[in-house]
Protein backbone atom coordinates (compact mmCIF):
# COMPACT_ATOMS: atom_id res chain seq x y z
CA UNK A 1 0.00 0.00 0.00
CA UNK A 2 1.04 3.55 -0.57
CA UNK A 3 2.97 4.98 2.44
CA UNK A 4 0.57 7.90 2.78
CA UNK A 5 -2.39 5.52 2.85
CA UNK A 6 -0.63 3.43 5.48
CA UNK A 7 -0.11 6.50 7.63
CA UNK A 8 -3.76 7.41 7.33
CA UNK A 9 -4.76 3.89 8.27
CA UNK A 10 -2.50 3.96 11.33
CA UNK A 11 -3.77 7.36 12.46
CA UNK A 12 -7.45 6.68 11.77
CA UNK A 13 -8.08 2.92 11.86
CA UNK A 14 -11.81 3.45 12.44
CA UNK A 15 -12.14 5.87 9.49
CA UNK A 16 -10.08 4.10 6.86
CA UNK A 17 -12.04 2.03 4.37
CA UNK A 18 -9.83 1.40 1.38
CA UNK A 19 -7.02 2.86 -0.69
CA UNK A 20 -6.69 2.54 -4.43
CA UNK A 21 -3.57 3.43 -6.33
CA UNK A 22 -3.80 3.57 -10.08
CA UNK A 23 -1.09 4.94 -12.36
CA UNK A 24 0.44 6.95 -9.56
CA UNK A 25 -2.85 8.43 -8.36
CA UNK A 26 -3.69 7.69 -4.75
CA UNK A 27 -7.35 7.64 -3.74
CA UNK A 28 -8.33 6.99 -0.13
CA UNK A 29 -11.88 6.28 0.94
CA UNK A 30 -12.78 7.18 4.49
CA UNK A 31 -15.92 7.16 6.62
CA UNK A 32 -18.02 10.27 6.37
CA UNK A 33 -18.00 10.94 10.14
CA UNK A 34 -14.20 11.17 10.21
CA UNK A 35 -13.69 13.00 6.91
CA UNK A 36 -13.02 16.34 8.56
CA UNK A 37 -10.52 14.88 11.04
CA UNK A 38 -8.67 13.05 8.28
CA UNK A 39 -8.46 16.20 6.19
CA UNK A 40 -7.30 18.22 9.19
CA UNK A 41 -4.57 15.65 9.66
CA UNK A 42 -3.60 15.81 5.98
CA UNK A 43 -3.34 19.57 6.16
CA UNK A 44 -1.62 20.03 9.54
CA UNK A 45 0.73 17.08 9.83
CA UNK A 46 4.22 18.13 8.71
CA UNK A 47 4.74 14.78 7.00
CA UNK A 48 1.59 15.28 4.93
CA UNK A 49 1.46 19.03 4.35
CA UNK A 50 -1.35 19.06 1.77
CA UNK A 51 -1.71 22.83 1.70
CA UNK A 52 -3.59 23.30 -1.58
CA UNK A 53 -7.12 22.16 -2.34
CA UNK A 54 -7.37 21.31 -6.01
CA UNK A 55 -10.95 20.31 -6.46
CA UNK A 56 -14.16 19.23 -4.81
CA UNK A 57 -16.53 17.09 -6.79
CA UNK A 58 -19.20 14.50 -6.29
CA UNK A 59 -20.44 11.31 -7.90
CA UNK A 60 -23.94 9.85 -8.05
CA UNK A 61 -24.21 6.06 -7.85
CA UNK A 62 -27.97 5.56 -8.07
CA UNK A 63 -27.92 1.79 -7.58
CA UNK A 64 -25.78 1.65 -4.48
CA UNK A 65 -27.04 1.96 -0.90
CA UNK A 66 -24.84 4.93 -0.08
CA UNK A 67 -25.79 6.88 -3.13
CA UNK A 68 -23.47 9.86 -3.28
CA UNK A 69 -19.75 10.24 -3.04
CA UNK A 70 -17.88 13.46 -2.22
CA UNK A 71 -14.39 13.64 -3.67
CA UNK A 72 -11.73 16.01 -2.40
CA UNK A 73 -8.42 16.39 -4.15
CA UNK A 74 -5.45 17.89 -2.34
CA UNK A 75 -1.96 18.82 -3.40
CA UNK A 76 1.18 19.41 -1.39
CA UNK A 77 3.20 22.12 -3.03
CA UNK A 78 6.29 21.37 -0.97
CA UNK A 79 6.18 17.57 -1.41
CA UNK A 80 4.72 17.72 -4.91
CA UNK A 81 2.27 15.01 -3.93
CA UNK A 82 -1.37 14.57 -4.74
CA UNK A 83 -4.11 12.73 -2.91
CA UNK A 84 -7.79 12.10 -3.45
CA UNK A 85 -10.05 11.59 -0.46
CA UNK A 86 -13.53 10.14 -0.94
CA UNK A 87 -16.45 9.71 1.39
CA UNK A 88 -19.79 8.07 0.72
CA UNK A 89 -22.99 9.88 1.64
CA UNK A 90 -26.43 8.25 1.87
CA UNK A 91 -29.37 9.93 0.20
CA UNK A 92 -31.58 10.31 3.27
CA UNK A 93 -28.88 12.13 5.27
CA UNK A 94 -27.03 14.09 2.61
CA UNK A 95 -24.54 15.99 4.78
CA UNK A 96 -20.77 16.11 5.16
CA UNK A 97 -18.55 18.47 7.12
CA UNK A 98 -17.33 21.51 5.29
CA UNK A 99 -13.60 21.99 4.75
CA UNK A 100 -13.79 25.76 4.59
CA UNK A 101 -12.18 26.09 8.04
CA UNK A 102 -9.11 24.22 6.77
CA UNK A 103 -8.87 25.43 3.16
CA UNK A 104 -10.58 28.72 2.33
CA UNK A 105 -10.65 27.66 -1.31
CA UNK A 106 -13.20 24.97 -0.58
CA UNK A 107 -15.92 27.61 -0.31
CA UNK A 108 -17.02 28.02 -3.94
CA UNK A 109 -16.32 24.41 -4.88
CA UNK A 110 -18.50 23.08 -2.07
CA UNK A 111 -21.21 25.50 -3.13
CA UNK A 112 -21.01 24.07 -6.63
CA UNK A 113 -21.35 20.52 -5.30
CA UNK A 114 -24.36 21.63 -3.28
CA UNK A 115 -25.86 23.38 -6.31
CA UNK A 116 -25.41 20.52 -8.73
CA UNK A 117 -25.79 17.42 -6.53
CA UNK A 118 -27.64 18.59 -3.43
CA UNK A 119 -25.07 17.48 -0.88
CA UNK A 120 -25.09 19.87 2.09
CA UNK A 121 -21.96 20.89 3.93
CA UNK A 122 -22.14 21.35 7.69
CA UNK A 123 -20.57 24.60 9.01
CA UNK A 124 -20.27 26.11 5.56
CA UNK A 125 -20.37 29.94 5.88
CA UNK A 126 -22.63 30.61 2.87
CA UNK A 127 -24.23 27.51 1.42
CA UNK A 128 -26.37 28.88 -1.40
CA UNK A 129 -26.54 28.03 -5.07
CA UNK A 130 -23.67 29.37 -7.15
CA UNK A 131 -24.34 28.44 -10.79
CA UNK A 132 -28.11 28.12 -10.95
CA UNK A 133 -30.48 30.93 -9.98
CA UNK A 134 -30.88 31.28 -6.24
CA UNK A 135 -34.54 30.28 -6.30
CA UNK A 136 -34.23 27.38 -8.74
CA UNK A 137 -37.07 25.09 -7.70
CA UNK A 138 -36.49 21.93 -9.70
CA UNK A 139 -33.87 20.12 -7.69
CA UNK A 140 -30.26 19.34 -8.45
CA UNK A 141 -29.35 19.03 -12.14
CA UNK A 142 -26.39 16.66 -11.94
CA UNK A 143 -28.24 13.89 -10.14
CA UNK A 144 -28.83 10.85 -12.31
CA UNK A 145 -32.61 11.05 -11.88
CA UNK A 146 -32.74 14.62 -13.23
CA UNK A 147 -34.10 14.55 -16.80
CA UNK A 148 -31.46 15.08 -19.45
CA UNK A 149 -33.83 16.68 -21.95
CA UNK A 150 -36.77 19.03 -21.76
CA UNK A 151 -35.49 21.26 -18.97
CA UNK A 152 -34.39 24.18 -21.16
CA UNK A 153 -35.52 27.68 -20.22
CA UNK A 154 -38.52 28.71 -22.27
CA UNK A 155 -40.83 31.10 -20.53
CA UNK A 156 -39.77 31.82 -16.95
CA UNK A 157 -37.90 35.10 -17.21
CA UNK A 158 -38.89 37.18 -14.20
CA UNK A 159 -36.85 40.18 -15.37
CA UNK A 160 -39.06 40.72 -18.43
CA UNK A 161 -41.62 42.79 -16.57
CA UNK A 162 -39.03 44.86 -14.73
CA UNK A 163 -37.45 48.12 -15.68
CA UNK A 164 -33.80 47.29 -16.13
CA UNK A 165 -32.29 50.66 -17.00
CA UNK B 1 -23.03 69.61 -62.07
CA UNK B 2 -24.42 66.30 -62.96
CA UNK B 3 -27.75 67.07 -64.54
CA UNK B 4 -27.66 68.46 -68.04
CA UNK B 5 -30.36 69.61 -70.39
CA UNK B 6 -30.03 66.23 -72.08
CA UNK B 7 -31.32 64.51 -69.00
CA UNK B 8 -34.33 62.31 -69.53
CA UNK B 9 -37.60 63.72 -68.31
CA UNK B 10 -37.97 61.30 -65.42
CA UNK B 11 -36.57 63.82 -62.96
CA UNK B 12 -38.47 62.21 -60.13
CA UNK B 13 -36.08 59.28 -60.08
CA UNK B 14 -35.09 58.22 -56.64
CA UNK B 15 -31.39 58.42 -57.38
CA UNK B 16 -30.02 60.39 -60.30
CA UNK B 17 -26.30 60.57 -60.69
CA UNK B 18 -24.79 62.11 -63.76
CA UNK B 19 -21.43 63.14 -62.39
CA UNK B 20 -18.17 61.32 -62.33
CA UNK B 21 -19.09 59.48 -59.19
CA UNK B 22 -15.97 57.34 -59.32
CA UNK B 23 -13.94 60.52 -59.01
CA UNK B 24 -15.88 61.54 -55.98
CA UNK B 25 -18.10 63.95 -57.92
CA UNK B 26 -21.54 62.68 -57.14
CA UNK B 27 -23.17 65.40 -59.13
CA UNK B 28 -26.77 65.83 -58.19
CA UNK B 29 -28.44 63.04 -56.33
CA UNK B 30 -32.11 63.06 -55.66
CA UNK B 31 -33.44 60.73 -53.07
CA UNK B 32 -35.87 60.60 -50.23
CA UNK B 33 -34.73 61.63 -46.80
CA UNK B 34 -35.94 58.31 -45.46
CA UNK B 35 -33.75 56.44 -47.90
CA UNK B 36 -30.75 58.60 -47.08
CA UNK B 37 -31.21 57.98 -43.36
CA UNK B 38 -31.56 54.26 -43.92
CA UNK B 39 -28.49 54.25 -46.14
CA UNK B 40 -26.48 55.95 -43.42
CA UNK B 41 -27.77 53.54 -40.81
CA UNK B 42 -27.06 50.40 -42.78
CA UNK B 43 -23.56 51.57 -43.67
CA UNK B 44 -22.44 52.17 -40.11
CA UNK B 45 -23.65 49.23 -38.10
CA UNK B 46 -21.50 49.29 -35.01
CA UNK B 47 -21.71 45.90 -33.33
CA UNK B 48 -21.67 45.28 -29.62
CA UNK B 49 -18.78 43.05 -28.54
CA UNK B 50 -20.83 40.16 -27.30
CA UNK B 51 -19.37 36.69 -27.75
CA UNK B 52 -20.71 33.93 -25.55
CA UNK B 53 -19.29 30.69 -26.92
CA UNK B 54 -17.64 29.15 -29.96
CA UNK B 55 -19.62 31.36 -32.36
CA UNK B 56 -17.60 34.25 -30.98
CA UNK B 57 -14.49 32.71 -32.53
CA UNK B 58 -16.11 32.87 -35.95
CA UNK B 59 -17.21 36.43 -35.24
CA UNK B 60 -13.61 37.31 -34.39
CA UNK B 61 -12.47 35.63 -37.60
CA UNK B 62 -15.00 37.75 -39.50
CA UNK B 63 -13.28 40.87 -38.15
CA UNK B 64 -9.85 39.67 -39.20
CA UNK B 65 -8.06 40.82 -42.34
CA UNK B 66 -8.96 37.73 -44.34
CA UNK B 67 -12.73 38.25 -44.15
CA UNK B 68 -12.81 41.94 -43.18
CA UNK B 69 -16.23 42.76 -41.80
CA UNK B 70 -15.33 46.45 -42.27
CA UNK B 71 -16.33 46.12 -45.94
CA UNK B 72 -19.94 46.28 -44.78
CA UNK B 73 -19.40 49.09 -42.32
CA UNK B 74 -19.98 46.72 -39.42
CA UNK B 75 -16.43 46.45 -38.17
CA UNK B 76 -16.30 48.98 -35.37
CA UNK B 77 -16.86 46.69 -32.42
CA UNK B 78 -17.73 48.74 -29.36
CA UNK B 79 -17.29 47.66 -25.78
CA UNK B 80 -20.20 49.77 -24.61
CA UNK B 81 -23.86 49.25 -25.49
CA UNK B 82 -24.34 53.02 -25.52
CA UNK B 83 -22.22 53.29 -28.67
CA UNK B 84 -23.48 50.30 -30.60
CA UNK B 85 -26.36 49.66 -32.99
CA UNK B 86 -26.13 45.94 -33.57
CA UNK B 87 -25.94 43.14 -31.04
CA UNK B 88 -24.58 39.91 -32.48
CA UNK B 89 -25.56 37.31 -29.90
CA UNK B 90 -22.87 34.76 -30.69
CA UNK B 91 -23.20 31.59 -28.68
CA UNK B 92 -25.14 29.59 -26.12
CA UNK B 93 -27.27 31.73 -23.85
CA UNK B 94 -27.32 30.40 -20.31
CA UNK B 95 -30.05 31.40 -17.93
CA UNK B 96 -27.76 33.45 -15.71
CA UNK B 97 -26.71 35.44 -18.77
CA UNK B 98 -30.29 36.19 -19.86
CA UNK B 99 -30.94 39.21 -17.59
CA UNK B 100 -27.55 40.63 -18.58
CA UNK B 101 -28.39 40.39 -22.29
CA UNK B 102 -31.75 42.04 -21.68
CA UNK B 103 -30.09 44.83 -19.72
CA UNK B 104 -27.48 45.44 -22.41
CA UNK B 105 -30.16 45.42 -25.08
CA UNK B 106 -32.16 47.98 -23.12
CA UNK B 107 -29.09 50.19 -22.81
CA UNK B 108 -28.50 50.32 -26.57
CA UNK B 109 -29.85 53.47 -28.24
CA UNK B 110 -32.44 53.07 -30.95
CA UNK B 111 -32.43 52.13 -33.75
CA UNK B 112 -30.96 48.86 -32.60
CA UNK B 113 -30.72 45.54 -34.32
CA UNK B 114 -30.12 42.00 -33.09
CA UNK B 115 -28.57 39.12 -35.00
CA UNK B 116 -28.93 35.70 -33.38
CA UNK B 117 -25.79 33.98 -34.59
CA UNK B 118 -25.75 30.20 -34.63
CA UNK B 119 -28.26 27.56 -33.63
CA UNK B 120 -27.75 28.06 -29.89
CA UNK B 121 -28.78 31.70 -29.89
CA UNK B 122 -31.56 30.85 -32.34
CA UNK B 123 -33.14 27.88 -30.63
CA UNK B 124 -30.88 26.47 -27.93
CA UNK B 125 -29.55 23.84 -30.36
CA UNK B 126 -29.31 20.37 -28.78
CA UNK B 127 -28.94 21.84 -25.31
CA UNK B 128 -32.44 21.37 -23.96
CA UNK B 129 -30.94 21.16 -20.50
CA UNK B 130 -31.22 22.81 -17.12
CA UNK B 131 -29.13 25.89 -17.87
CA UNK B 132 -29.71 26.84 -21.51
CA UNK B 133 -32.25 29.35 -22.80
CA UNK B 134 -34.09 27.94 -25.83
CA UNK B 135 -33.38 30.87 -28.13
CA UNK B 136 -32.52 34.47 -27.38
CA UNK B 137 -35.79 35.58 -29.00
CA UNK B 138 -37.56 34.47 -25.86
CA UNK B 139 -36.62 37.71 -24.17
CA UNK B 140 -35.36 40.17 -26.83
CA UNK B 141 -36.65 40.80 -30.36
CA UNK B 142 -34.38 39.35 -33.05
CA UNK B 143 -34.05 40.83 -36.55
CA UNK B 144 -31.97 38.18 -38.29
CA UNK B 145 -31.18 34.55 -37.56
CA UNK B 146 -27.94 33.07 -38.87
CA UNK B 147 -28.01 29.26 -38.97
CA UNK B 148 -24.95 27.12 -38.46
CA UNK B 149 -22.99 25.50 -35.70
CA UNK B 150 -20.98 27.66 -35.71
CA UNK B 151 -21.76 29.75 -38.82
CA UNK B 152 -18.80 30.61 -41.01
CA UNK B 153 -17.84 34.28 -41.40
CA UNK B 154 -19.49 34.18 -44.82
CA UNK B 155 -22.75 33.10 -43.22
CA UNK B 156 -22.49 35.94 -40.74
CA UNK B 157 -21.91 38.35 -43.63
CA UNK B 158 -24.98 36.96 -45.33
CA UNK B 159 -26.94 37.77 -42.20
CA UNK B 160 -25.48 41.27 -42.06
CA UNK B 161 -26.22 41.91 -45.74
CA UNK B 162 -29.78 40.69 -45.38
CA UNK B 163 -30.16 42.87 -42.31
CA UNK B 164 -28.91 45.82 -44.37
CA UNK B 165 -31.50 45.05 -47.04
CA UNK B 166 -34.11 44.96 -44.32
CA UNK B 167 -32.92 48.26 -42.87
CA UNK B 168 -33.23 49.90 -46.31
CA UNK B 169 -36.94 49.03 -46.35
CA UNK B 170 -37.72 50.39 -42.93
CA UNK B 171 -39.86 53.36 -42.20
CA UNK B 172 -37.99 56.10 -40.40
CA UNK B 173 -40.46 58.87 -39.67
CA UNK B 174 -43.21 57.36 -37.63
CA UNK B 175 -43.86 56.73 -33.98
CA UNK B 176 -42.77 53.30 -32.98
CA UNK B 177 -45.17 51.32 -30.84
CA UNK B 178 -43.66 49.92 -27.66
CA UNK B 179 -42.06 46.53 -28.04
CA UNK B 180 -44.07 43.55 -27.08
CA UNK B 181 -42.12 40.57 -25.83
CA UNK B 182 -43.93 37.42 -24.91
CA UNK B 183 -43.23 36.62 -21.28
Amino acid sequence: MHPVAEKIQQAFPEAFRQAVEWRGDLAVQVAREHLHAVCRYLHDDPGMDYDYIVHVSSVDWPDQPERFEVVYEFYSIRRRARIRVKARVPEDDCVVDSMTDIWKGADFMEREVYDMMGIRFRNHPNLVRILMPDDYPEGFPLRKDFPVRGKGWRDTFPFLGEKTI
Amino acid sequence: MGLTENSPPDMNLIQVSRGHDKDGDLGLTLTTLEKAVNWARKGSLWPMTFGLACCAIEMIAAVSARYDIDRYGAGVFRASPRQSDLMIVAGTVCVRMAPVIRKIYDQMPEPRYVIAMGSCATSGNIYDSYSVVQGVDRFIPVDMYVPGCPPTPEALFDGILKLQEQIMQRRVFYTKPPEQVQA
